[in-house]
């Protein structure tokens, strides 16, 4: 096992007593606790960790956190292996099995690198250019293209870890946990608010983790931080949140957090999930994300080993790690000079300082001088050597402008290129909440401008170099925010701090070098994507001048890291070859999530059984243990059919018709949505939501109405009951239950707020029990003494209350049958036992249960509708030949004016009618097209389609009803329904198979 | 399309190939030409084209292409390909229900292939199959009759059983205890997905060669009309441009521009939105979309997952939705495709799409003469993106609808002649 040859003896917060050890691409390497995946692998001095996208360069680890961009990494193995994550997140634990991707056979000789070769042929955008000749091959082409994209690998089966949703309300929401954010939180908490403060990171800190010559109160910078962190734990309205980063800011402060619960532990844990996606809403928001800093842009600058700035300082300071022995230090800014001495003090030999700067001065730069460290004022890098690992740099003097350069090269050896490009706010979640960005010309960056919520934005995000000034900010920010929430304010005192400032910056967005630009080595600007200057620069010579052109052209910023460091190089790039300022090349927008978010999270428990919901009936166990085979309706699970042993499922559909028609049958129809209707406008509420008149009906009555949708096609159907003057109980379709609840609310809300009417859903509420046949009325006499059965007291299409098997119920008398037929509704906790009586009842009358199916086939057979099943939402009544429930005096209803319109009257319309086969024994598939001229092969003119179909045990022949061009005026034409392979002659009849007078119906 | 004709443009673009690259690799790519110029605004045209997204740019070019008119300008308020058109998931199929919608949606197919040569820009059409999923008895009935109606008209369709799907589709979770098995579904193989952004950029450089000036940052503000009510012209943030023959093609903006017309549309907006993950090593080479579990999905080139759902279902003019939407799309990614629970999402995002009550578009003239609309392609427009444009153009330059868009005027609303793919056609994408 590999030493760890750039561990420093000594400092960082890694625990030296607990080492761990972990693999890289197969190889065992050990590292400690408190180590990242990156910090870990510098420490045994790998740079070399992944290839580029498109010309598979090797490279290193650029960044610190979630900015990286080049380290992406295949993490784990089988079901539980992830694909592109960042070795700067990846927390480090024993046994971390990681591997590179993108490469073959390996990282070190990857063949993919042969594009490199190539790459002159492959700038920005070539894809669209070429591969069109011939025609034919681009599918070949694309299979080749696919196969090399792509980052890493998906797992190989299900996921076997879980995920929560949290919903969490706060009064203020505070996003980052460095000094802003810290101090935000201890002046809101102190005020008794309740506070929930999230960080990305492991530890609460931020940048002060990174940072050994900032003392707050006179005492290290991380010891005020652990200082406030313990406050903040003791306060019970404060919640802290680690490894959390706030990733969606969404509409009226609603806010997500992405919290990794136990990824750093390597393996899941029983009790808890593997991450919890926090869904928040908050009073106020707080936005103290810091600063990324900015990449520089120079001739091939994308070697192993040339990382930011903060990130090299970070490694040696915070995990004891010196990423080379040797850096350079190119810089536009002090914050270098910074790195530059946190690395001197730990036995680097700085090669030099490169300043961007034509005349630095300040007291970082006279330390420098001091220290002996060569500064290179008004230098440029203009070209890099080394392979797998950076090795020198060429620099050379600058002409006044930054534009050329103003003298010959000097080579100097390094194994680290620190950039300290400036820094850009991290304003994406400003951004998402629709706040607008300004460009501040001087600090040269986008600072939050006008705000959308009630949010702020504090220290490093808001352009903020200063810890002083983040502190203070931040808590001023949480002592306006619980003022504004009404708190009470306790001031807690700003605290001394003594730090380094940043000097002013240069913003050089594009280091001149010894070629043109695009003429030799490459000026990557977003390195995940292999997008260079040059091929930005090319983008706005074709015509590509928006911003968002030039990104979606080049791809530039659309990698995983979602151009943190590129973005805003990009655009001054863009301003500067378009001569133009920054704002007028235009901003992107930043779009949810912040950093990229486990799909599983946001699915949280929401998959498998608890997916969708499955509603059963009371009646649904004893389905279960007598047999019955099932259908899904909607969310319901509704008994299909009851087979006995043996019976096929036509011959168990056939018995239980057969049944039904003879004897008596129990049909489970629960399922029916039911909604109790209230107020002293309910009557003409039901008159204006259906087609028919009910104004006039009867206490006691029921009548079947048909709702239409304002285009005056059929929506839904059902019978509803007028239980007292301003009472009834509407019947719906089992599956538009929830659409005619909605439909009815949203009337009653928004179109006549003035009616007088409650709507309540009661579906849930009543079990019912159907039963139906010449026997039922025997069945339930023997059942119910309260109610007199005779058809003259309890005719058709009434309702009446009393008692059966001794439970209270409603009995109505309808029928979807054409049969005799009662429904029995009960309170649901007795449909069971309701069920259980009339199956023991009525079981010397052979009675027989019977489901949807056989429902289906009575129905038809008496030309029934199912809506849904004969209708599709273009169907009109007339079509139906239902234009007898279509009142002709109401001044309106919903659908009246649709259906005036004229083209619903013209006779060619698809109409509904009945298909007769030749072969009665022959079924017409549903679905199949009926036409007039049978053609050899398709295209075929057609008239319509067949709705339902079944073999009719009643009729004796196989029936089937059809929306048919024209159909009410073809009755007796032959017409054909052409399926593959064979042609059905029909004939066009009624759609009444079986019992035309409806004689049956009173038994 | 013969019809169409080769692009012959009097600017003499040098074409595009592996050799134009070869050659420009020589000189370092320092001279290619613009793929289309950025001219200020003439004060007049033949022909004005609202909307510079994929529907108004093949306006301009069919315009061009076509009917020989070329002093066409294409006005674009933002960066064009900008709204829906470099917003969408890209599915491309003609397996619609009713017998108009196929027709239309089939011309728009016949142009989609051979597109890319005819454009010289290759706009990665990429006919890779759409799968739709049934996912109960309901639903596969519903599949027998779409599936019948197709054949009749002539399109390519399969029926697949659940071992078809899963041999097409390896990662489907295709067990039959969960709560929406994949009971079966259909195919469109000539269907697929194409580059959104190459389609617009395509058909703008094509058109450029051919004349028509694209006006970028030029948002119409308003309309001029002469004594008699017809069409003069339109204002705009960059001054008045004046044509007496103007066709809006401006998608979910389409009824604020009817509005300044002085009439009103039957058009909702809403957000629809979208996402795709981290790119991956590819693991689906089909299109599958899915009704009862609302979601579809594919992968891209560059091997992002892209996953879309459903319409929010608050009317909206801002680019987002909400994350109830996205929560939902996932779960379902996550039942159907359980590998995919462990990848992670890069980027979400809204588009405003312009839905007529039967979700079907409007190709139409209007109230005012000279002025014409096209939209209402709401969730499902971008598959239509060459035959909208092509017919569109007809109509504009003969004043008379084209047969294939004849059904979809604004008189059907009048009339009630409704071709309503919402009630039918499930997943309208
Ligand atoms: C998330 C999402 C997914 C989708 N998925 C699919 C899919 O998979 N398959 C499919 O076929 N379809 C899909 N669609 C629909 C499809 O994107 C659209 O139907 C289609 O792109 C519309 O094209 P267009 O050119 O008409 O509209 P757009 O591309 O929106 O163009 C309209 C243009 O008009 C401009 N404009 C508006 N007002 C003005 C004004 N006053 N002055 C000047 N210019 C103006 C706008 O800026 C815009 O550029 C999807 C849509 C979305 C949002």
């Amino acid at each position: 096992m590999a030493n760890q040859s750039n561990r420093l003896a000594a400092g960082g917060r890694v625990d030296r007593r607990r080492p761990l050890v972990f693999r890289f691409d197969g190889r065992r390497l050990q590292g400690y606790a408190g180590d990242t995946l990156a910090s870990a692998l510098l420490a045994n001095d790998v740079h070399l960790v992944g290839r580029s996208f498109k010309y598979h360069r090797p490279r290193g680890i650029l960044g610190l956190g979630s900015e990286e961009p080049n380290a992406l990494i295949q993490l784990g193995r089988g079901n539980r292996t992830e694909p592109n994550l960042r070795a700067t997140q990846i927390e480090l634990f024993d046994g971390l099995d990681a591997h590179s991707q993108n490469r073959w056979p390996c990282l070190r000789f990857d063949v993919g690198a042969v594009n490199s070769a190539f790459h002159r042929l492959f700038p920005a955008g070539f894809y669209y250019k070429t591969f069109m000749w011939p025609a034919s091959l681009w599918s070949t082409y694309e299979e080749v293209i696919r196969h090399a994209a792509g980052l890493g690998r998906a797992p190989e089966g299900p996921d076997p870890d879980r995920y929560e949703r949290m919903h969490a309300h706060c009064d203020v929401l505070i996003a980052g946990g460095g000094p802003a954010g810290l101090a935000a939180a201890l002046a809101a908490g102190r005020s008794g608010a309740r506070v929930i403060l999230a960080d990305e990171q492991a530890e609460f800190g931020g940048s002060l983790l990174g940072d050994d010559d900032v003392t707050i109160g006179g005492t290290p910078a991380v010891d005020w931080v652990a200082e406030v962190v313990a406050e903040l734990e003791s306060m019970p309205e404060v919640t802290l949140l680690r490894r959390a980063t706030v990733n969606g800011y969404y509409d009226h402060n609603y806010l997500t957090i992405a919290e990794r619960v136990t990824d750093h532990l390597g393996v899941g844990l029983p009790t808890v999930p593997r991450q919890r996606l926090w869904k928040v809403r908050a009073g106020r928001v707080v936005l103290a994300t810091g600063a990324i800093e900015r990449p520089l842009v120079f001739r091939d600058n994308d070697r192993p080993g040339v990382m930011l700035s903060t990130a090299v300082r970070g490694y040696a300071v915070r995990y004891g790690v010196l990423a080379g022995r040797r850096p350079l230090i190119v810089t536009g800014n002090d914050d270098g000079y910074r790195t530059a001495f946190a690395l001197a003090d730990r036995q680097a030999r700085v090669a030099g300082i490169v300043d961007l700067r034509t005349d630095p001065i300040g007291p970082l730069v006279a330390e420098a001088k001091n220290r002996g460290i060569e500064v290179l004022a008004g230098h440029s890098v203009t070209a890099t050597h080394g392979g797998r690992r950076i090795e020198a740099a060429e620099i050379a003097p600058m002409t006044a402008d930054g534009s050329g350069l103003a003298g010959s090269t000097r080579t100097l050896e390094c194994d680290v290129i620190a950039m300290a490009g400036g820094f850009n706010p991290t304003v994406h979640l400003f951004s998402q909440s629709r706040g607008k960005l300004r460009w501040d010309g001087e600090r040269a960056a986008f600072l939050p401008g006008t705000s959308h919520e009630a949010e702020v934005s504090v220290g490093g995000c808001a352009g903020t170099s200063s810890v002083t000034q983040a502190i203070k900010d931040g808590i001023k920010a949480g002592l306006d925010q619980v003022r504004a929430l009404g708190h009470t304010a306790r001031q807690p005192a700003a605290p001394a701090v003594e730090e380094h400032g940043q000097g002013e910056t240069r913003p050089l967005w594009l280091l001149p070098s010894t070629q043109p630009v695009g003429r030799k080595g490459k000026h990557f600007v977003d390195f995940q994507n292999d997008v260079t200057a040059a091929d930005l620069m090319l983008a706005t010579r074709e015509g590509y001048r928006s911003i968002e052109h030039v990104k979606r052209y080049t791809t530039t910023g659309m990698g995983t890291d979602q151009g943190k460091t590129s973005n805003v190089n990009a655009l001054a790039i863009v301003g500067q070859s378009l001569g133009v300022d920054v704002p007028a090349v235009g901003t992107t927008t930043f779009r949810a999530p912040y950093t990229p978010t486990t799909i599983g999270a946001y699915g949280g428990r929401d998959v498998g059984h608890l997916f969708a919901p499955t509603r059963t009936t009371a009646m649904d166990p004893w389905h279960r243990a007598n047999g019955a085979k099932f259908e899904h309706v909607g969310d319901w699970m509704r008994a299909w059919y009851y087979p006995k042993a043996g019976e096929t499922f036509r011959q168990a559909v056939d018995r239980e018709v057969t049944v039904a028609r003879n004897g008596v049958a129990l049909l489970d129809a629960s399922t029916l949505g039911k909604i109790d209707i209230r107020g002293g406008d309910a009557a003409e509420f039901l008159n204006r939501v259906y087609t028919n008149a009910w104004a006039k009906l009867g206490t006691g009555r029921c009548r079947y109405g048909f709702m239409l949708k304002e285009d005056g096609m059929v929506m839904d159907d059902g019978v509803t009951t007028r239980l007292a003057d301003d009472h009834f109980h509407m019947t719906t379709t089992t599956g538009g239950a929830a659409r005619v609840m909605n439909w009815l609310e949203e009337y009653l809300q928004t179109e006549w707020p003035e009616m007088d009417v409650r709507l309540t859903s009661v579906t849930e509420q009543w079990a019912v029990a159907s039963i139906c046949g010449p026997k039922c009325r025997e069945l339930l006499g023997r059942l119910c003494s309260d109610i007199d059965l005779g058809n003259d007291a309890f005719p058709f299409m009434a309702m009446r209350d009393g008692t059966v098997a001794e439970i209270p119920a409603r009995v109505f008398r309808i029928s979807f049958t054409g049969e005799l037929s009662f429904e029995i509704n009960v309170p649901t906790r007795y449909g069971l036992a309701l069920w259980e009586a009339l199956m023991t009842a009525g079981a010397d009358l052979g009675i027989t249960p019977y489901g949807t199916e056989a429902m289906h086939v009575l129905r038809a057979e008496k030309g029934f509708i199912i809506v849904g099943q004969d209708t599709d939402g273009s169907v009109t009544p007339l079509d139906l030949g239902m234009d007898w429930i279509v009142s002709k005096s109401k001044p309106d209803f919903i659908g009246k004016r649709g259906l005036a319109r004229p083209d619903l009257h013209k006779p060619d319309r698809k109409q509904l009618v009945g298909l007769l086969t030749e072969d009665p024994t022959f079924v017409l598939p549903e679905g199949g097209h009926v036409v007039e001229t049978v053609k050899p092969k398709p295209p075929m003119a057609m008239l319509g389609h067949v709705t339902s179909s079944y073999y009719s045990p009643s009729a004796g022949r196989s029936i089937a009803m059809a929306l048919v061009k024209g159909g009410h005026a073809r009755k007796g034409q032959t017409l054909y329904v052409p399926l593959e392979g064979r042609t059905i002659p029909v004939t066009v009849a009624g759609t009444v198979f079986f019992d035309p007078e409806g004689s049956r119906r009173d038994g | 399309m013969a019809e169409a004709g080769r692009r012959r443009g009097p600017t003499g673009k040098p074409r595009y190939s592996i050799l134009a690259l070869a050659r420009n690799a020589l000189s370092y790519h320092e001279n290619w030409q613009a793929a289309w110029r950025s001219p200020e605004p003439k004060p007049s045209y033949d022909a004005i084209v609202v909307g510079g997204g994929g529907h108004g740019l093949a306006t301009a070019y069919y315009l061009a292409s076509v009917h020989g008119i070329r002093n066409v300008a294409v006005l674009e308020k933002g960066w064009i390909g900008g709204g829906n058109t470099g917003r969408n998931t890209t599915i491309i199929r003609s397996n619609y229900l009713w017998d108009e919608s196929a027709a239309i949606y089939e011309h728009a197919l016949k142009l989609w292939e051979g597109l890319s040569q005819e454009l010289n820009f290759n706009l990665m059409f990429s006919q890779r199959g759409v799968i739709t999923l049934a996912h109960s008895e309901h639903e596969l009935k519903e599949m027998r009759r779409r599936v019948e109606a197709i054949r009749l008209n002539g399109i390519d369709t399969e029926v697949l059983s659940t071992a078809d799907v899963k041999k097409l589709v390896p990662i489907i979770n295709t067990d039959q205890g969960i709560r929406h098995p994949v009971m079966g579904g259909f195919i469109q193989r000539r269907g697929g997905t194409a580059r959104h952004d190459a389609v617009a950029w395509g058909y703008a450089r094509a058109a450029d060669d051919l004349g028509v000036d694209i006006i970028q940052n030029c948002e119409v503000t308003g309309f001029l009309k002469d004594g008699n009510g017809a069409i003069e012209g339109v204002e705009t943030s960059r001054g008045t441009i004046r044509s007496k023959r103007i066709g809006c093609v401006a998608a979910g903006h389409s009824a604020v521009l009817a509005d300044l017309a002085g009439f009103k549309l039957p058009i909702q907006a809403r957000p629809l939105q979208a996402l795709v993950s981290e790119p991956i090593k590819p693991v689906i080479d089909t299109v599958v979309m899915s009704n009862a579990v609302h979601m579809y999905i594919s992968q891209s080139d560059k091997g992002e997952l892209v996953l879309g759902a459903g319409t929010d279902s608050y009317n909206s003019y801002a680019q987002r939705g909400s994350l109830n939407i996205i929560e939902h799309q996932l779960a379902a990614a996550c039942e159907l495709y359980p590998i995919v629970s462990r990848l992670r999402v890069l980027r979400t995002w809204g588009g405003i799409v312009d839905t007529c009550p039967d979700a079907s578009p409007i190709v139409s003239r209007t109230p005012v003469d000279g002025l014409y609309f096209n939209c209402g392609w709401g969730t499902g427009g971008f598959k239509a993106t060459p035959g909208s444009g092509h017919v569109f153009a007809d109509l504009m330059a003969r004043d008379r609808p084209n047969p294939v868009a004849a059904p979809f005027t604004l008189e059907r609303f009048k009339g009630g002649y409704l071709i309503d793919e919402h009630g039918a056609a499930g997943v309208a994408h």
